[in-house]
């Protein structure tokens, strides 16, 4: 069996940090880490792995910097790992991104099932999985919390809908995304990992494409544009009180009062 | 009007003592120093042009041609409906309210996009909503949501009918189906918008919190249609029902390969869970609370107003509290008659959830917080010395 985990590059963190010294923006492993969903997302191939001795690939699409989140999923415990960089792929919304992963996707070679997280911390749309099963025409499941049995041409999973929980088998070759809590993720072993000393991992670029249609790609492959950027609506009616803790703890139990809620 | 494009740099404009405003003016981080040369990093470039705004001498806005559509025979903006077999998700009842607000605006007309296996339990319902036209198809598979039968019944809609513009609920359902019919017919899809606008062209504004950045995207579909969005459960009000006009067109299912490699085995039925967002009253906490005690307290506070506990995300994050208290953007809508927030600064992902509350108090000791700006009291000053003594004002006056 074969399995492939789409992973992602994510800021660490939501503040922009910047050298004091050189003004550059700090871009080292301390301002970037793996998409979180994303651990579940390897570790449930690696369960999987376990079970039966599947061969697990992750794959990212992102710029060179994202070499340290594929590094740390081989860490991990997967066994191959393939990044997508070019400045053609730079700029993609969900339609360009997803159509570029289900290309490089083929480029890797028949998998059985493929594993994403269930949406990324920056982006938050948890579109990209689902359209890149659209994209290689094969069933998907979002929101997958349980893996319930792993058979040998189908694997029957419990899905978290908003009011019901789903028990659904899905025949591979097929995709699932998967929740948080699904599985803990295991760290990454320091050990494993120098068995990958000399391991290089697989680089696609535009050229090795085989769509060499420019326009699928990237920014121009991208139906949607952000047409203004604004500071969001603010109420103007309002009170500030600045005073003492104490008083204002007064103050606030008495408005508390007043209004009737207490 | 938006054009696509990417930003490039003139890089004999370029001033040394500048590039660290250049880099500090991105809200995404795109803009990149190193060596005293300033580049733009495409893959995390949102075109938002504040740059080119700012320094435009410096960054500068280039055109990329493409073909142009034909937006006039796009016409229509469609709800898809989603329901669970017996009744209809109010989320899209919301999505019909809003799409006659917006059809306003072009003169088009609101449809209703149903899928089920006996229209008769929905159609009345939605015509009571006022929608132009329900396009029903029914068939004896769809009496669940199965993805794969979904994607051929909508590009077989979208075929036959051209409509300008689909909306979804943003729920577990729209969620997942909404990006394969992105993907299949190759346009634009935003998630949970939070602002929709009709433009006189027919082009949809999506606005949402931008990824990354305490900012508001307004997003388009320039080139492509039908233009798509999923928008969450209570982001808009219900709307009035009115006298039925609309009609019922029955779409035919002859054509449709009913192809799936997917089985539904069970449907569980969850343990009914609390939803802050039906709450009248929230306190809601932000990243400062971290110990168990000053959960607790926070939870007494609540207790005594006898409202409900919830939190930002850091606190999800953090473990100490369950993701369906948590409120935002990647959380609930909520809209209670009271909202008090405790330590929390106001990220925008924050407030696209929180922003149909009545009432708003915050307490937070930073002055210059963000939060102030969605308040109706704020409270500058110290949360964890001002709880204690509010818990003690308020039981005080309880056992007088
Ligand atoms: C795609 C995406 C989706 C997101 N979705 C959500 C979402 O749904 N919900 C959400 O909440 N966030 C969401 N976020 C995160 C969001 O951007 C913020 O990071 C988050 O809301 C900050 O939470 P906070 O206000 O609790 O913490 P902080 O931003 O750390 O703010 C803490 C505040 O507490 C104040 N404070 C500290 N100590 C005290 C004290 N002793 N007394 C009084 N005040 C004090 C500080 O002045 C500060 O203003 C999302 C982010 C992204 C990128």
């Amino acid at each position: 069996m074969k399995i492939i985990v789409c992973i992602k590059q994510v800021p660490a963190s939501t503040e922009v940090e910047i050298d004091p010294i050189t003004g550059n923006l700090i871009r080292d492993g301390r301002n970037a880490k793996m998409n979180p969903y994303d651990l579940y997302a390897i570790e449930t191939a690696l369960r999987i792995k376990e079970f039966n001795g599947a061969h697990v690939a992750t794959i990212s699409m992102g710029p060179p910097s994202a070499l340290a989140v594929l590094n740390e999923s081989l860490w991990m415990g997967c066994d191959d790992a393939t990044i997508m960089t070019d400045r053609k792929f730079g700029g993609a919304d969900v339609v360009a991104t997803s159509y570029t992963l289900a290309e490089g996707i083929k480029l890797i070679g028949s998998a059985d099932l493929i594993i994403c997280g269930k949406q990324t911390t920056d982006g938050d749309t948890a579109q990209v999985g689902p359209e890149i099963a659209e994209n290689l025409k094969i069933p998907h499941l979002s929101y997958v919390d349980k893996i319930i049995e792993i058979k040998e041409k189908s694997i029957v999973v419990q899905v978290d809908m908003d009011s019901t929980e789903e028990v659904w088998e899905i025949d591979y070759p097929c995709l699932i995304t998967v929740n948080k809590g699904i599985f803990t993720p295991r760290l990454p072993s320091y050990k494993r990992g120098k068995l990958f000393k000399d391991y290089e991992i697989r680089q696609i670029h535009f050229s090795d494409m085989k769509d060499q249609n420019e326009a699928h790609y990237g920014l121009k492959g991208s139906p949607t544009q952000v047409e203004r950027m604004f500071p969001p609506i603010k109420n103007t009616d309002k009170e500030i009180w600045e005073d003492t803790d104490k008083n204002l703890a007064l103050k606030l139990s008495k408005k508390l009062k007043e209004m009737k809620v207490v | 009007m938006a054009k696509k494009g990417i930003i490039v740099v003139n890089k004999s404009n370029v001033k040394q003592e500048l590039i660290a405003d250049y880099v500090k003016s991105c809200p995404f981080k795109a803009i990149v120093a190193k060596d005293g040369a300033v580049d733009v990093d495409q893959s995390a470039c949102k075109i938002c042009r504040i740059c080119a705004k700012k320094y435009a001498d410096v960054f500068t806005f280039q055109e990329i041609e493409e073909e142009k559509i034909n937006k006039d025979e796009w016409v229509g903006i469609t709800v898809f409906i989603e329901h669970d077999g017996k009744k209809i998700h109010p989320v899209s009842l919301e999505l019909i309210g809003k799409s006659k607000e917006l059809a306003k605006v072009t003169g088009h007309p609101v449809y209703a996009l149903l899928f089920s296996d006996d229209e008769k339990k929905f159609t009345d319902t939605l015509l009571s909503y006022g929608v132009d036209k329900v396009y029903s198809y029914e068939h004896k598979l769809l009496d669940h949501f199965n993805v794969e039968y979904y994607v051929e019944l909508m590009a077989d809609f979208v075929s036959k009918v051209k409509p300008s513009t689909i909306l979804y609920g943003g729920t577990s359902i729209g969620r997942s189906f909404a990006p394969r019919v992105a993907a299949r017919l190759k346009t634009g899809l935003t998630a949970d918008c939070t602002i929709l606008d009709m433009k006189k062209n027919t082009d949809l504004v999506q606005n949402r919190p931008a990824f990354g950045g305490n900012i508001m995207a307004g997003i388009i579909c320039e080139n492509t249609r039908p233009q798509m969005a999923t928008v969450r459960y209570k982001i808009f009000k219900m709307p009035e029902k009115v006298k039925p006009f609309g009609v019922v067109e029955k779409m035919s299912c002859k054509d449709i390969k009913f192809k799936t490699n997917m089985k539904l085995v069970e449907v569980k039925e969850k343990p009914k869970q609390i939803d802050i967002s039906e709450a009248d009253t929230i306190v809601c906490i932000g990243k400062p609370f971290k110990t168990k005690e000053q959960i607790q307290m926070a939870q007494e506070f609540a207790d005594l107003l006898g409202a409900q506990l919830a939190c930002t995300r850091p606190i999800v994050e953090a473990g100490a509290m369950p993701a369906i208290r948590q409120i935002g953007l990647s959380g609930r809508t909520v809209s209670p008659k009271l909202l008090i927030c405790l330590g929390i600064s106001g990220a925008v992902q924050f407030t696209a959830g929180m922003k149909g509350s009545e009432v708003v108090f915050a307490i937070n000791n930073d002055e210059n917080a963000a939060i102030f700006d969605f308040v109706h009291y704020g409270l500058v000053g110290d949360v964890f010395t001002i709880l204690p003594e509010l818990i003690k004002n308020l039981k005080g006056e309880k056992d007088v």
